[in-house]
């Protein structure tokens, strides 16, 4: 059991870092228990802190630091003995949203630079959405549903599943944080999705009269552009309806950009365009 | 009436201070890994067993509701036994470890069982043996509220020692009984006292400033 277990890396909602060890040595106790060297060990923490983006922290206590950035040292400590899987355990749970977004990019980039798979436990569907390539869904204990993320995102079977995903739109529509920063968000979700990232999107604002129109249809056979839809919601209230969209533009040109971009102005949709290298 | 006998006080010192240091030192030594035990095998411990834990919880506490006068007595026997003689400084240091162990034992279980038990699981779930727990997570994380403890162990210790007079083993306690009580020499029991005072704050203030530099919390 012990073997195993020395295998998957584990992270957990309250970060359970010692106290009494600086961030170097809590990154270095896996390695410690493994049985490192002690020249191997400053060598592969240093390492470590890099990736997580902690070198400047090295000495510093676990009391010094953010929640943030306890949860990197939990990510940098999980990784150390080289894990076969990384267990997360609602790692996101107890910080702010702005937070957790950096941390689910720090796991993603993991799971991309790294190959590693990660098993990720949290109850918070935004989570799920921003990063998850297959999920299962525990009720009581029991798997009640399983499959491609965005399949099940998209057509939930269990009632659980619904529950959980109605709870989240009732938060995210409080909220109004759930729309994705595409400058930082969108690759990921593209790859995630295992296509390549395209090199130009646009995310637009429609307000009022212009959510009832066919814009993006009409778009496409105005500009001859080839658009595919990475994210879109629609949000109304008894005065006012807004839809904002995002979307990618395949084997755009220079020209066609600018097309896309005098439509819009045209149309009097807000429109913002990223530029992915 | 204020002549103080200055040597026979600085000998005296020395031997209190000799005779606390030294059962202070087996107390910790000992009373420790008692404490480590007294936690681990209570239920939800590391080494959860219950006869363990009741054996040895009784052991300490049958020593500890004995006043240390008595014990100082009943335990000769054993002081003989070990140091040769029942008389002195050495002497002394038996009975004032036999009451410091079980006292700093109980204290360190305290103390010991305030660890964050999701750290014992962060640890074993990294791999982690008994003894690594014990020696990464249990006792560095307790270190500053031991340190602590060691201080006020320390402190009873001093109380204690004074009282080991009686068996003749010397130090303030014994010189403030034979020259302050028995011979009506006021200035001596006076020394004694503010001596004991001043040992006491020190040890104190050592041990908060000693816990203070060891806490990251």
């Amino acid at each position: 059991m012990r073997k195993v277990r020395g295998r998957i890396g584990m992270i957990f909602q309250h970060f359970n870092l010692l106290s009494s060890k600086t961030v170097a040595g809590n990154v270095a106790l896996p390695l410690k228990i493994a049985g490192w060297p002690r020249g191997d060990r400053l060598k592969r923490v240093a390492t470590l802190l890099e990736l997580v983006g902690l070198e400047a922290k090295a000495s510093a206590y676990p009391a010094q630091l953010s929640g943030g950035q306890k949860q990197r040292v939990g990510i940098a400590r999980a990784l150390a003995a080289d894990p076969a899987l990384l267990l997360s355990d609602e790692a996101t749970s107890a910080l702010d949203p702005e937070t957790t977004g950096s941390i689910l990019a720090l796991l993603r980039d993991i799971n991309r630079k790294l190959g590693l798979t990660i098993v990720l436990i949290t109850h918070e569907m935004n989570v799920i959405r921003g990063i998850a390539h297959r999920v299962v869904v525990l009720d009581a204990g029991r798997v009640v549903e399983e499959g491609d993320a965005a399949a099940v995102f998209a057509d939930p079977q269990a009632e659980a599943t619904r529950r959980l995903l109605v709870s989240a739109d009732v938060s995210a529509s409080e909220s109004h944080a759930d729309a994705p920063d595409p400058a930082r968000e969108t690759a990921g979700v593209l790859a995630l999705n295992g296509e390549p990232a395209r090199d130009v999107e646009f995310r637009i604002t429609l307000e009022g009269a212009l959510t009832d129109q066919p814009v993006l249809s009409d778009l496409t056979l105005a500009t001859g552009a080839r658009t595919v839809v990475v994210w879109a919601k629609t949000e109304r209230t008894p005065e006012r309806a807004s839809t904002t969209i995002l979307f990618s533009v395949e084997n755009s040109t220079p020209e066609l950009v600018a097309r896309i971009e005098r439509y819009l102005r045209r149309v009097g949709a807000t429109a913002e365009r990223f530029d992915h290298v | 009436m204020f002549s103080l006998p200055l040597d026979r006080l600085i000998d005296a010192l020395v031997e209190t201070v000799v005779m606390t240091l030294v059962s202070g030192a087996i107390s910790f030594v000992v009373g420790l890994p008692l404490g480590l035990v007294l936690v681990g095998t209570a239920s939800g411990g590391i080494w959860e067993n219950s006869w363990v834990n009741k054996i040895v919880g009784a052991f300490v506490n049958s020593f500890r509701p004995l006043p240390f006068i008595i014990l100082l007595i009943a335990l000769i026997p054993l002081t003989r036994l070990i140091v040769g003689t029942s008389i002195g400084t050495a002497a002394a240091i038996v009975p004032l470890s036999i009451s410091g162990i079980p006292y700093f034992g109980r204290v360190s279980e305290v103390l010991l069982r305030e660890v964050d038990r999701d750290l014992v699981e962060a640890v074993r779930a990294m791999g982690g043996g008994d003894w690594t727990i014990v020696r990464e997570v249990l006792v560095p994380e307790a270190l500053p509220s031991l340190i602590a403890g060691f201080a006020v162990t320390l402190a009873l210790l001093i109380g204690a020692s004074a009282m080991a007079g009686a068996v003749g083993a010397g130090g303030l306690g014994d010189l403030a009984i034979r020259y302050g009580y028995q011979r009506f020499e006021t200035s001596v029991m006076v020394a004694v006292i503010v001596i004991l005072i001043a040992l006491v704050s020190l040890v104190q203030a050592a041990g908060d400033r000693l816990a203070k530099a060891f806490d990251h919390r």
